[in-house]
């Protein structure tokens, strides 16, 4: 016999572990903890285990994310954050971008000592997450490794004979109903493809490469560092004074090959690739200056002082790994009773680090709209209020989408007249303080 | 008019129209054979389109962004200061008069009201059952009648804490007797919630020539001018049977967008709050509460009343 659970939940969140990271935990512990979702109930299909860390593993997890101020705030909203204080993040300062075919470079920081942003481990915010929803056990039911193999659609007008509510059958054979699905169940989203909404999809020719670094001395490591190589970007992200993470975008053989490589060529080649000048010519460094001088004419405070990132000393063996790249973004993120968010509407470059960023964003705005949906007495899967997030989130998610994708484009080339664009381009943006701020955001 | 009203209240009776344009005069202690089938076939096509939000209903269904907070605002002022936000109307005694398919009765019985709709179609009324049963938490909330308001007067003293009547009155053919009617249900100090048409040149050329001859917002035929009721005619009503006009707010629906505002004008849709006075007219202190929380309403709704 099927167990059938009898009571509906309000919203059911189908994510799974093993695509690109995506921490759905979010949205449950924001709806958990708003006062208008007091009496509903919530269930979140996980297909990995419990992850619950009372103290973090010496070594770090390779698999890291940049959270910016805003999702800071998010998590603490509902008490997430302290967790993650208290296991292990390294907030930075500043984060300086520069091209490897020339001097150009960008500077972001704040004026005022602030945080720009923190790498912290994929681990720590699921374990945070998973502390947090333990307080919030009595309305949000978690079904730890299982996972969705079917689900069945609701008629959008809804008639006398067939379940208005999206049914939803796993893996074990237990079926679920629900008035709002939720996937967030990451790029390759079965609850999308089941809906059938269109997926806009690209393979880049790029790899990511991820390890955790040594340095070779310790220093206060409060930069991100970004240069943009012919063949992709290569960043090195703070996680303490001496260890740094690696994610380096490249193309697929290169990307084996820095796989297969001993420690010591992996380690030359990291240094080599920050610091390198073999892609300058002599002809886009004399553009680059002159533009500079013009700059400093215009605005005889200067810009910021280019530094130099540290050197690496040693890579942990076990922490190196690689993983393809794409960009995707869903035609609709909602539909009667489904909305998508996180990696399942829209995946990114991680040139930007922005991709869980983005769905700490759809989180915060599905959250807003639903919390006034409930307190309005609305039914949570109707498309009413779904089009309202729908509208707010593609209105901010295209032009980034679309700027990421570009980005990374221009900087695939060694084409002078590019070249000397994207070289003048970032000159002219470092330079103009009200453009930095609207692009950190 | 008003002779003729009386008249026909002599005879205790009042008719109804439903949304779909199709008009069921009842008479109190008759049958409802009066009722033609054809209307009734053409009825049915549309009972089944209550709760398609992109339909005939749809201008009802986002009504409901404005009339719900509405509705909840003005009776969490006037009941207690004490309530659970998860479920604001929890213990609120509601009485929802037309309810059609349920439209407003769902979202009302899931902030927590208890909440009885009556309808004098019977079709609307098994359109509105079906959908809720499918729903445990509403299922035990909600509970509907097929039944016209008069109907239940004499098993309904003093029960309701609130009355809904959304839509409805200007398809009420005796507007004081339903009023009255209305205060007869309702428990002392209770709150009477109706939304409707003002009669105005406006409501007119908006109401019925682009709704419905135009745009085709609401079905042809929904409306007749003649029972469109401005504002300042049914507030004199209800003071003289007894109740205290608390909120007129006028409404703008935008056929664009889809969705309803607030608005200072009461020249086309307007809600409107009153309070049954309590015992010998005895002005209580809930009433300078629910006159604050009026004005600040109104004040962030950029509505001056």
């Amino acid at each position: 016999m099927t167990p059938f659970l009898l009571s509906i939940p309000s919203a059911t969140i189908a994510s799974s572990l093993h695509s690109f990271f995506f921490p759905v935990h979010v949205y449950l512990l924001v709806l958990g903890h708003d006062i208008h979702f007091r009496d509903k109930k919530i269930a979140l299909l996980e297909a990995g285990p419990r992850k619950d860390y009372d103290h973090m593993p010496d070594s770090y997890s390779n698999r890291v994310s940049s959270i910016s101020p805003g999702s800071a705030t998010l998590l603490s909203s509902f008490g997430a954050w302290d967790h993650v204080c208290s296991l292990r993040l390294k907030p930075f300062r500043r984060m300086q971008v520069w091209d490897a075919c020339s001097e150009a470079m960008i500077v972001f920081e704040k004026d005022d000592l602030d945080d720009m942003g923190y790498i912290v481990e994929n681990d720590v915010i699921m374990s945070a997450l998973t502390k947090q929803l333990d307080a919030v056990a009595d309305r949000v039911e978690v079904f730890y490794g299982s996972r969705a193999v079917g689900y069945t659609w609701p008629l959008s007008s809804h008639r006398c004979d067939t379940s208005p509510w999206v049914q939803i059958e796993l893996a074990d054979g237990r079926r679920l109903q629900t008035k709002l699905l939720i996937g967030a169940d990451g790029h390759n989203s079965l609850v999308r493809q089941k809906a059938e909404i269109k997926n806009i999809e690209h393979q880049y020719d790029q790899s990511a490469v991820v390890a955790t670094l040594h340095l070779s001395e310790a220093t206060d490591n409060n930069v991100a560092w970004q240069r943009f190589l012919p063949t992709g970007p290569i960043a090195l992200l703070p996680l303490s004074d001496t260890a740094s993470s690696l994610v380096w975008s490249t193309c697929h053989e290169h990307a084996s090959e820095l796989l297969a490589m001993d420690e010591e060529s992996f380690v030359d080649s990291i240094n080599s690739a920050f610091w390198s000048n073999v892609n300058h010519s002599d002809f886009i460094d004399t553009a680059g200056a002159m533009f500079r001088s013009a700059i400093l004419l215009l605005t005889p405070a200067g810009t910021a002082v280019r530094q130099l990132p540290p050197s690496v000393a040693k890579a942990d063996p076990e922490s190196r790994a690689m993983f393809p790249l794409g960009m995707g973004h869903a035609t609709e993120y909602v539909q009667h009773r489904v909305a998508l968010i996180g990696d399942a509407a829209h995946r990114v470059h991680p040139l930007a680090g922005q991709g869980v960023n983005l769905g700490f964003g759809d989180i915060e705005c599905l959250a807003r709209h639903l919390s006034a949906a409930a307190f309005n007495g609305s039914d949570l899967g109707s498309l009413r209020h779904l089009l309202k997030f729908e509208t707010e989130r593609q209105r901010h998610n295209v032009s980034l989408i679309a700027a990421i994708d570009v980005l990374k484009r221009l900087y695939s080339t060694r084409l002078t007249p590019l070249v000397l664009l994207r070289t003048w381009g970032l000159q002219a943006t470092n330079a103009l303080p009200f453009v930095k701020v609207r692009l950190s955001l | 008019m008003h002779s003729e009203r009386a008249a026909l209240c002599f005879l205790f009776r009042y008719a109804m129209e439903q949304e779909s344009g199709l008009t069921v005069k009842r008479l109190f202690c008759t049958s409802h054979s009066s009722v033609d089938s054809k209307e009734m076939k053409k009825f049915q096509h549309l009972a089944h389109k209550w709760w398609d939000e992109e339909g005939e209903y749809s201008a009802l269904h986002s009504m409901n962004d404005i009339r719900v907070p509405f509705i909840r605002y003005d009776t969490l002022l006037n009941t207690s200061s004490n309530y659970d936000l998860g479920s604001p109307l929890s213990g609120v005694k509601i009485l929802d008069v037309g309810c059609g398919g349920g439209l407003l009765s769902e979202p009302l019985g899931r902030l927590g009201a208890s909440v009885t709709g009556i309808d004098p179609l019977e079709d609307n009324i098994r359109t509105a059952e079906q959908h809720k049963s499918f729903d445990p938490v509403l299922a035990k909330r909600i509970q509907y009648k097929f039944s016209s308001l008069e109907e239940i007067v004499e098993e309904s003293m003093e029960t309701f804490d609130v009355i809904v009547a959304s839509e409805v009155v200007e398809h009420v053919a005796d507007l004081e007797m339903f009023i009255k009617c209305c205060s007869q249900v309702l428990k002392p100090e209770g709150s009477l919630f109706i939304t409707t048409i003002s009669k105005t040149q406006l409501s007119y050329v908006l109401g019925i020539v682009v709704a419905e001859k135009i745009m085709g917002i609401v079905p042809e035929g929904t409306h007749e001018w003649e029972k469109f009721v401005p504002p300042e005619e049914l507030e004199h009503l209800l003071e003289l049977n007894g109740f205290s006009v608390k909120t007129v707010n006028g409404m703008l629906y935008n056929p664009l967008s889809g969705s309803w505002s607030w608005m200072e004008s009461r020249s086309v849709n307007y809600a409107l709050h009153a309070v049954k006075s309590g015992a010998q007219g005895q002005s209580s202190p809930t009433d300078a509460l629910s006159e604050m929380g009026s004005e600040q309403r109104s004040a962030t709704a950029g509505t001056a009343l």
